[in-house]
């Protein structure tokens, strides 16, 4: 469904005139199956984030295609209502000028599909994330950073996108609260049947959601390797970071 | 209009868009309310005090204060508000462009500002005056011409601070078109912050005309302007302090008006300061309520 082809992207390093270039990405190719949850594991500074911005078509990359269902994903209508984001930063993530209700609206708006039922889909779409419909008119500085988190995964999936990027989603989030959000996933892949591509540098929590990982380092592809097979992964790097987790 | 009832609860912005509202009315209409002709000369009425005829008494050449006053709206108040939001707006369309898009055009407007920005602002205008010649026109473009980069800096820095959050990039993830996601996500956390630095540059805005038509530079002489009648006024300042009352009072009243009101809209369009200020007029009664107690007691 998504399919990265040797992706390259380098940023400008220093001022505007100067020559040097940093290469965040060389070479990353991979593909995502409609369903599949698919982590991205690396250290900070690896070019996560970097992927995830071309996977969204919000960056073009220097070299490579990325194609969602065969189109490139930088078209607007490839992607519009498809391909969705939870980023990590609760604070940022919801307009403070909005309340929660025109939060998750502003999908639906842009995808036309607004009826009169739309009210009660708001509150559909709101217990379902585990919030009850007095938040509809809460604005952003009023919630908890799980509250938010939540509201913004209800934005992410009221479209019923066929694909879910999620950077860091629960990163910024305590404990007990990452469990309750990595659940509460779990159970709208079931509903909605969405694939995840689920960002983080938490192999435990990848293990715990995903099916399949890809550990990149330095802007480079390490391994793929199905969380069945975790355990015998072959690269050096990869062995290295399972047995911090291990020990 | 929901966003207007919440300025008006609030009692001092709803006085201040009162009294502005009130100036601009009159001033737009100057020939309906001013109840004499502000140029006619009438040399035995010099620094005649208050009377039923001349409300605000006369001045030096016995022309009525008031009379005056009301013409003076024109070029102290309507004509710096044109320009004000003349320079404002060219300098947040350049804000937002360089703000939003960043990369090239980012450099080439910035480097253009620094070189406006460059030259002091009062020697900018006065060169400007001398190339077009004297007149308050020349005065407002010379200060259009000389404010924008200011605001197209400041207004930047605001957008860019905005279009770096995960909104934008969830809205732009979704396929908002750039113009639609500057409209709706931008324009509204930028305003607060143009209102404030626009309000803050009309009080100067309006002490420069002053300044230049002091200096000859600006309105010519029989016509009125708030600043004139200052500098005019200052001539007997020892001997009739009284008649620096009138055009004073009428700047200061207008300058704070507008910046309380800008103030007040700052509150109104940030639902995080709505709130507090909520809760602060809560304790604020609840306070009053205790010291009427006390004093019952
Ligand atoms: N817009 C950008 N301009 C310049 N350098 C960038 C930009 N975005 C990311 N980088 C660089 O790319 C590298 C990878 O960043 P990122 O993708 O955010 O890593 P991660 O999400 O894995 O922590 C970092 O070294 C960062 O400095
Ligand atoms: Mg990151």
């Amino acid at each position: 469904m998504i399919r990265v082809d040797c992706v390259e992207k380098s940023y400008r390093k220093g001022g505007l005139f100067s020559k040097e270039r940093q290469k965040v990405l060389t070479n990353i190719s991979f593909e995502c199956k409609p369903g599949e949850c698919l982590g991205i594991i690396g250290e900070s500074g690896s070019g996560k984030s970097t992927l995830g911005r071309l996977i969204l078509g919000i960056e073009k990359p220097d070299r490579g295609t990325v194609l969602f269902e065969g189109k490139p994903v930088a078209v607007r209508k490839a992607r519009a209502g498809n391909i969705s984001a939870v980023f990590q930063d609760y604070t940022s993530s919801i307009n403070p000028f909005y309340t929660v209700e025109q939060a998750i609206m502003e999908p639906l708006k842009l995808q036309g599909k607004i009826r009169k039922d739309d009210q009660s889909k708001i509150d559909l779409l709101l217990h379902q994330v585990g919030l009850n419909p007095s938040y509809r008119k809460k604005y952003p500085h009023e919630l908890s950073g799980g509250e938010a988190q939540r509201v913004c995964i209800a934005r992410a999936v009221s479209t019923e996108p066929k694909c879910i990027l999620l950077d860091e989603a629960i990163s910024s989030l305590d404990g007990s609260v990452q469990i309750q959000v990595l659940e509460l996933l779990m159970s709208l892949r079931k509903i909605y049947n969405m694939a995840y591509l689920f960002i983080t540098h938490d192999i435990q929590a990848a293990a715990y959601i995903c099916d399949r990982v890809m550990i990149i380092r330095d802007g480079q592809i390490e391994e793929i390797a199905r969380v069945e097979h975790l355990k015998d992964v072959q690269s050096a790097y990869a062995r290295k970071l399972l047995q911090m987790i291990i020990t | 209009m929901k966003f207007f009832l919440n300025v008006l609860k609030d009692k001092l912005a709803a006085l201040s868009l009162c009294i502005i509202v009130v100036t601009v009315s009159v001033g737009i209409f100057a020939p309906l309310f001013a109840p004499h002709d502000p140029e006619e000369v009438h040399m035995e009425l010099r620094f005649a005090s208050l009377s039923w005829e001349y409300l605000l008494g006369n001045d030096h050449l016995g022309r009525c204060i008031l009379s005056r006053l009301i013409y003076g709206i024109r070029p102290s108040v309507l004509w710096v508000f044109v320009a004000l939001v003349l320079s404002v707006s060219f300098g947040a369309f350049l804000g937002f462009i360089a703000g939003y898009f960043r990369g090239k055009t980012d450099a080439f407007v910035m480097r253009v500002c620094d070189v406006m920005l460059s030259f002091p602002g009062y020697v900018m205008t006065l060169a400007l005056i001398g190339i077009l010649g004297v007149g308050l026109e020349n005065i407002l473009i010379a200060f259009v011409l000389s404010k924008w980069a200011w605001f197209a800096r400041i207004i930047r820095t605001s957008v860019m601070q905005v279009a770096e959050s995960d909104y934008i990039k969830f809205s732009k993830a979704l396929g908002v078109s750039d113009i639609k996601i500057m409209v709706k996500h931008i324009v509204p956390v930028a305003l607060p912050d143009i209102a404030v630095i626009s309000s803050s540059s009309f009080g100067s805005m309006m002490l420069q005309i002053s300044g230049f038509s002091f200096l000859g530079l600006g309105i010519q002489a029989p016509n009125a302007e708030w600043g004139m009648m200052l500098n005019e006024a200052r001539e007997v300042m020892f001997s009739r302090p009284e008649f620096m009352l009138a055009p004073g009072l009428a700047i200061i009243l207008v300058v704070s008006a507008v910046n309380f009101l800008s103030d007040a809209l700052q509150v109104a369009l940030d639902p995080k300061l709505m709130i507090s200020k909520h809760k602060l007029q809560g304790l604020a009664r609840a306070s009053a309520a205790n010291l009427q107690g006390k004093e019952v007691a």
